[in-house]
């Protein structure tokens, strides 16, 4: 039912059931907004979206109000720009001064705030809250005391991840988001997928920064260091350059990567092909052996990591491949020191991700080869934009080059990768080839596109066998799906989990406050690649047929269990 | 009564018997351990971070044990126009602790609460939940020196 | 003894059934009950928490040992609290024939003697507070009436009837009383909307602070369709200074369980809770037992007395958080969660307990359900005022002559409850304000003393009724002290989720107590800073009172506002003078060591933390004002009396 309102003395269009906030967005009105969260039940916790009802001289939460008929509502009258500028200044009074050093200078929703809001002087002082940061975790630092309590995170953590690590703790202006116990966050139950640093509006939740020990290594001229690029990151950093969004810098990121320094550059999707190869392999053996079905892929760490703290249950039934960039990793400091003649210990292999769980996977002791980490730095999507800018490189004045070779070619099907679905579809790629000796005469599977928290499909692979496969993202739809399996649903014979609502294309170490536009780009520039590109079964890489033929023989060979799969284990939730 | 009893005397609860439970272990063991958290967590399901986060967002649950003598000083406004805010400083003086904190002998702890509804007989505090009327410095010396001395 | 009991249960339900007023029926062996046909001597000790607090255990105990040691066979009750917190303990003994008599201030020596000669019928040497009235006993001489006493002659006892005078933990004796029949009568007789109606027309306000109508208000939930209903009674009676819940629980349990029984007929709930604070053991335990009583004689539980309705009371304990009166704070808290408000709409009497309606009410709101559903909503209507009707019972406590709870009918004036029935100020003191309201509310002061008692005047004179407790106060009560004890309190309970209440009332007291305390270099600048401090509260209060998620945001400013509207000179006293004329800022008293009484022994230099007093041996010390904390070690450990504060 629609109906009128008047806003600012001008009547416009609402829909009964809507919030006023809705309506107001809809029709063109900006109300700042500190603890909202699209899709999810107002709290009406920070209070800046207050509007005023113009008979009774009110303020009222937009983001919590429902539209009624005939309301009257001012958005911009004296008294609510004073409450509103008064909210940030008390914000303000308990907040570091030190915009200069916090890694969200100039992106930060606070700082936006007060500059709208033309705070200039400091009017509300005060004793500030002391915290002390917490650096305990591999991937995310947390600084409480830049936090402002909107608990977008704690509602992420707990809505869609299902995994609530972290909870508002004490009360009052003693408040804190915090883990059980309050201690470090690496004791908590974690899995690193940072979408809790995705929705901070500040810098109390950032990535733990590897940028000095790269810079340290680029320095360090008898290091060679080498770096791999995920799937998603072509397609991820154009609008952070001022390109525009979701076009594929694939070619220029080689070259500009080059003039950073890095010795070599390989493409992970290269050993996403690979992780197919192998993946594919497991699954046909599982199917035709009655190993444990459904399989479910394990290329997201925070995926796996979930499943070792709430599902160990289903730790059979992950597939036992390492990840891309764990395979790459393995690769790099075996196969490539060994054709390249160097030592592993002299290699310093970065990966840039666009995930913050991939710093924590890093540092796992399962991928380690004799001491020595496969992985030496991860750096976010966002680290990796600093780093163009830190050396000054004009991405548009710079000509496209190649990845090395050999770990640098790719199908399209390894690229796929990057948005929720891709792992299937590569996947099933390769499976129906392997089964029936050719290819699929469509590529594409429709229902496991988009993104829906969960996909399935049936999928014909030969005349005998009908599988059912599933595509998750968010651990949140995983678990549902994780139960429905435990309660004894039998249609589901593969599983893809990505923790990250949509798939590494908005992972946890992308661009923060990028726009569903850009994130929709992402995903079609992606397909747009599968679509155009010869090369769109992981099987027909060049590069992967030689490196069983030099290398690894066969998949599931014992050369490819020593480097390319590992098994995980039961975590205890909460470590006292 | 053991944590476990407690928990099977609330075998199918609900989440929302989350601070009935709580409250009933800190009833028997008089706080909250870390592993009683945890156990209770995994009793209901619910996530120890939010248990913790309950937990701490009220006034009446503890972390640590109290002292032999918990005493409670009320801080209605009765009780403070009428001195309690001496009283507290006389104990707190007189047991070299701050309100919140216990004795290191363990004999005594000190805790500031909300209003016990016996204003009329402001000040008051309570001692292990026995109450004392109208109390006075003078007053309150003398209960925790007898105390001291019953345990010396 | 068992037989008896089914008898006398068997009885009371028939006559519950019946429909005839118990009290018709009274001689039918159930005078005792009443108490109005006694066989053995009763004796009654104020046993609330006051009575408990002040020493009725060892009265108790006494009594006990009395009674053995002189092999008298004799009945002991532990009643609630009348009402007269500062004359407890109270000690009333009823011998058969003889009208009920109290006795105040007992102490467990004077015991012995009291029974000595009560049962000689002689009047014994201990501070008599009066009798109770009857018609069928026999009166004691020279002793005057209780209800002629000046704390109760004026009062009006309606919430209050039993408290004090009855067994509370004796369902048979709230019966004989005329309890329950209305709950029966109800549910024969009534429909949900009938009730609903009446409690609309009698004019019922809610008694936990908004004062709105609460026919009104459980309309909403009857009016809404749904397959479960709650009913909350809101016994989280967290404002410091009042205490009526409690003594209504403690005093006359029955009384809520019969009033929330009938409140859930006509809201159509079959489940209810009462939201009790932890700190009120005694009350829970009282009101446990009653419950249990009340489900025995089939009062509670299914298909009530065959009517087919349902209804049953859970009992969940708070665990010590003050915005849990708020009403969407409790509902979260009753969930397992933090108790943490939720924004409104949806209003809880659409969407509340697990998403379900619900109306809270608070335990005087309902404890008054029952007399009006019992003598009719007309002549509830008729006590009071035009738009506040019936009575309000408030709580007295700091610096007034009789402390403890009076209940007076609405449109009696504040003077008349301070000084002609509580007694006025003690030790003849002068009367500076009264805080009404507690945290969220504001003083009165002499010019509004003799406004009527209704909603809508208290708000007029800036403060608010709430749940009604009214703290005294006098020449030594410091009114800035006074702001900041209420900010320090509201700071420390605020929930933390919504910003202006989290970080503005922080901001507030801080400003608070610079203006209380001294700082180490006080020069003019520090003065000026301090006024910027008085005219950002003024800023912040509104800010924080327009934008707070709650009514606890909502109303926290309110003890600074109106201080500072009738006590400003006292911070300009306190800002620019540095001086609290009350004495009660210690951190702004100045000390000066009189050199003719120092001996220059050194010890106040040594007690000085701040090292504030300079001074050689056996020569007068002095003392450094700008390194003064004011303190006050030195004057403690001062043996000559040389310091003094000025």
């Amino acid at each position: 039912m629609n109906f009128t309102i008047e806003v600012n003395n001008q009547k416009i269009e609402a829909v009964k059931g809507e919030t006023l906030l809705d309506t107001l967005t809809a029709n063109g009105i900006k109300v700042p907004t500190l603890c909202h969260m699209k899709g999810m039940i107002p709290t009406g916790a920070c209070r800046i979206c207050v509007v005023e009802q113009k008979l009774t001289g009110k303020l009222i939460t937009a983001c919590s109000y429902p539209v009624e008929e005939g309301m009257q509502i001012l958005t911009n009258s004296p008294k609510v720009t004073e409450s509103r500028k008064t909210i940030v200044e008390l914000l303000l009074s308990n907040h570091p001064d030190d915009c200069l050093y916090c890694s969200r200078n100039k992106n930060c929703e606070l700082q936006d705030l007060a500059e709208t809001y033309h705070v200039r002087e400091r009017r509300i002082r005060g004793k500030k809250n002391t915290h002390h940061l917490d650096l305990s975790s591999a991937s995310i630092v947390r600084d409480p005391a830049k936090c402002i309590l909107c608990a977008r995170c704690v509602r992420v953590c707990d809505e869609i991840m299902n995994v609530n690590a972290i909870d508002i703790l004490y009360r009052g202006s003693k408040s804190e988001i915090g883990t059980t116990f309050n201690k470090g966050l690496n004791t908590s139950s974690c899995v690193n997928c940072g979408q809790c640093i995705m929705v901070c509006p500040t810098g109390a939740l950032t990535e733990k920064d590897h940028f000095p020990e790269i810079l340290e290594a680029l320095a360090h001229t008898n290091k060679t260091v080498v770096v791999q690029y995920a799937p998603s990151i072509t397609v991820s950093i154009a609008e952070e350059l001022g390109l525009k969004a979701g076009e594929d810098l694939n070619g220029i990121m080689n070259a500009a990567l080059r003039k950073i320094g890095f010795d070599y550059v390989f493409d992970t999707s290269f050993t996403a092909d690979l992780t197919i190869m192998e993946e594919s392999a497991e699954l046909i053996h599982r199917i035709v052996n009655g190993g444990t079905l459904p399989m479910i892929t394990s290329c997201c760490p925070g995926w796996v990591k979930y499943a070792e703290e709430f599902a160990p249950e289903f730790i059979p039934n992950l597939s036992s491949c390492k990840s891309p960039q764990q395979m790459m990793g393995a690769l790099v400091k075996s196969h490539f020191a060994e054709i390249s003649n160097l030592k592993p210990e002299d290699i310093y292999s970065v990966s840039i991700m666009p995930c913050t769980a991939k710093k924590f996977e890093g540092q796992r002791k399962e991928m380690t080869q004799k001491g020595i980490s496969d992985i030496d730095a991860v750096l976010t999507t966002r680290e990796f934009v600093k780093l163009i800018q830190l050396f000054g490189i004009d991405m548009n004045n710079i000509e496209p080059q190649l990845a090395d070779s050999p770990l640098g070619i790719r199908s399209s099907a390894g690229k796929l990768f990057a948005n929720s679905g891709g792992v299937m579809e590569a996947a099933i790629r390769t499976a129906y080839f392997k089964l029936n000796g050719k290819e699929m005469v469509n590529f594409k599977i429709p229902p496991l596109r988009g993104t829906k928290g969960c996909k399935t499909a049936k999928i014909q692979i030969t005349e005998k066998l009908e599988i059912g496969v599933a595509v998750v993202s968010g651990l949140s739809n995983a678990e549902e799906l994780l139960k429905e399996i435990k309660n004894g649903r039998k249609d589901i014979h593969f599983i893809e989990v990505m923790a990250c609502p949509g798939g590494c294309i908005s992972g946890g170490g992308q661009p923060i406050n990028s726009n569903e536009e850009a994130l929709k780009e992402r995903i079609k520039s992606i397909y747009k690649i599968d679509e155009k590109e010869p090369i769109k079964v992981s099987h027909k890489n060049p590069e992967i047929i030689d490196i069983y033929k030099d290398f690894l023989g066969e998949p599931l060979s014992h050369k490819s269990h020593d480097l390319l799969h590992t098994s995980y284990a039961k975590r205890d939730d909460v470590i006292l | 009564m053991q944590i476990e009893e407690i928990l099977i005397a609330h075998k199918d609860s609900e989440k929302d018997s989350l601070i009935p439970i709580l409250q009933e272990i800190q009833e028997s063991e008089g706080f909250l351990s870390k592993e009683a958290v945890i156990r209770v967590g995994k009793h209901l399901d619910i996530p120890t971070s939010r248990i913790f986060g309950v937990a701490t967002f009220y006034n009446q649950f503890r972390f640590e044990p109290t002292g032999k003598y918990h005493i409670q000083i009320c801080r209605g406004t009765a009780c403070h126009v009428l001195g309690s805010s001496t009283v507290l400083d006389v104990i707190e003086k007189q047991l070299k602790i701050k309100a919140g904190k216990t004795t290191r002998d363990g004999l005594f702890s000190i805790e500031v609460v909300a209003c016990i509804g016996a204003c009329g007989l402001a000040p008051v505090i309570c001692i292990n939940g026995e109450f004392h009327a109208k109390v006075t410095p003078e007053k309150i010396k003398q209960i925790v020196e007898t105390l001291k001395n019953q345990n010396s | 003894m068992t037989n008896k009991l089914e008898k006398d249960k068997k009885f009371l339900i028939d006559n519950l059934l019946s429909g005839k007023p118990v009290n018709a029926n009274i001689e039918n062996g159930l005078a005792e009950f009443k108490n109005d046909k006694i066989t053995v001597p009763h004796i009654y000790v104020g046993a609330g928490t006051c009575g408990l607090a002040s020493g009725a255990d060892k009265i108790l105990k006494a009594v006990e040992t009395y009674l053995k040691e002189k092999n008298i066979t004799a009945v002991v009750i532990e009643t609630g609290c009348i009402g007269l917190c500062s004359s407890e303990p109270l000690l009333d003994i009823q011998i058969p024939g003889k009208n009920r008599i109290s006795f105040e201030k007992v102490t467990e020596e004077k015991v012995a003697d009291i029974f000595d000669k009560i049962l000689n019928i002689e009047l014994p040497d201990s501070k008599i507070l009066g009798q109770f009235k009857s018609s069928k006993m026999l009166s004691w001489e020279n002793v005057p009436f209780i209800h002629e006493h000046q704390f109760f002659k004026k009062q009006m006892r309606l919430v209050l009837k039993n408290c004090g005078i009855v067994n509370p933990v004796n369902i048979e004796e709230y019966i004989a009383r005329g309890g329950y029949a209305p709950y029966l009568q109800t549910l024969r007789k009534k429909s949900s909307i009938t009730v609903c109606d009446e409690i609309e027309k009698s004019g019922l306000r809610g008694r936990g602070g908004g004062g709105f109508l609460t026919g009104k208000k459980w309309k909403f939930a009857a009016g809404t369709e749904s397959d479960q209903k709650y009913l909350i009674c809101n016994a989280d009676e967290g404002d410091p200074g009042a205490f009526m819940d409690r003594a209504v629980i403690e005093g006359d349990p029955h009384r809520l369980i019969e009033g929330m029984a009938i409140a859930a007929f006509g809201i159509g709930a079959t489940k209810s809770y009462v939201y009790i604070r932890a700190e009120y053991p005694l009350a829970i335990k009282r009101l446990k037992i009653a419950l249990e009583q009340a489900r025995d004689y089939g009062l509670l539980g299914e298909n009530i007395f065959g009517t087919g309705v349902n209804f049953d009371i859970k009992v969940k304990m708070g665990a010590g958080a003050f915005v849990c009166g708020e009403e969407t704070a409790l509902i979260n808290s009753i969930e397992g969660k933090r108790g943490m408000p939720r924004p409104r709409p949806p209003f809880p009497a659409v969407s509340g307990l697990f998403g379900k309606p619900t109306i809270i009410n608070n335990v005087e709101t309902l404890a008054n359900i029952p007399g009006i559903m019992e003598n009719g909503y007309k002549t509830f209507a008729s006590i009071g005022t035009e738009k506040s009707k019936g009575t309000k019972v408030f709580a007295m406590s700091g610096k007034i002559a009789f402390t403890g709870l009076v209940e007076v009918p609405m449109g009696t004036t504040i003077r008349e409850v301070l000084f002609s029935i509580s007694g006025g100020i003690k030790n003849n003191k002068k009367f500076k304000a009264v805080q009404i309201g507690g945290p969220s509310g504001g003083c009165i002061t002499e010019e509004n003393l003799d406004i009527p008692i209704d909603y809508e005047s208290i708000i007029k004179a800036g403060a608010m009724m709430g749940s009604g407790g009214l703290v005294v106060m006098d020449e030594e009560t410091c009114m800035v002290d006074i702001a900041k004890f209420f900010m320090n309190f509201i700071q420390s309970e605020s929930c933390g989720k919504c910003i202006p209440c989290r970080e503005g009332t922080k901001r507030m007291l801080e400003i608070l107590e610079g203006i209380t305390k001294r700082p180490s270099n006080d020069n003019t600048y520090s003065a000026l800073e301090r006024v910027n401090g008085v005219i950002q509260l003024e800023k912040l209060s509104t800010v924080i009172k327009e934008t707070s998620l709650c009514g606890l945001g909502q109303t926290a400013p309110n003890p600074v506002l109106s201080t500072l509207k009738w006590f400003r000179h006292e911070y300009e006293e306190h800002i620019f003078d540095r001086k609290c004329a009350a004495g009660v800022c210690t951190e702004l008293r100045i000390f000066k060591i009189d050199v003719n009484k120092c001996t220059g022994c050194t010890v106040c230099a040594k007690k000085c933390p701040s090292g504030a007093i300079i001074g050689g041996k056996k020569t007068p010390h002095f003392i450094v004002q700008d390194k003064c904390i004011s303190c006050g070690a030195c004057a403690e450990a001062c043996k000559f009396d040389a310091i003094e504060i000025l």
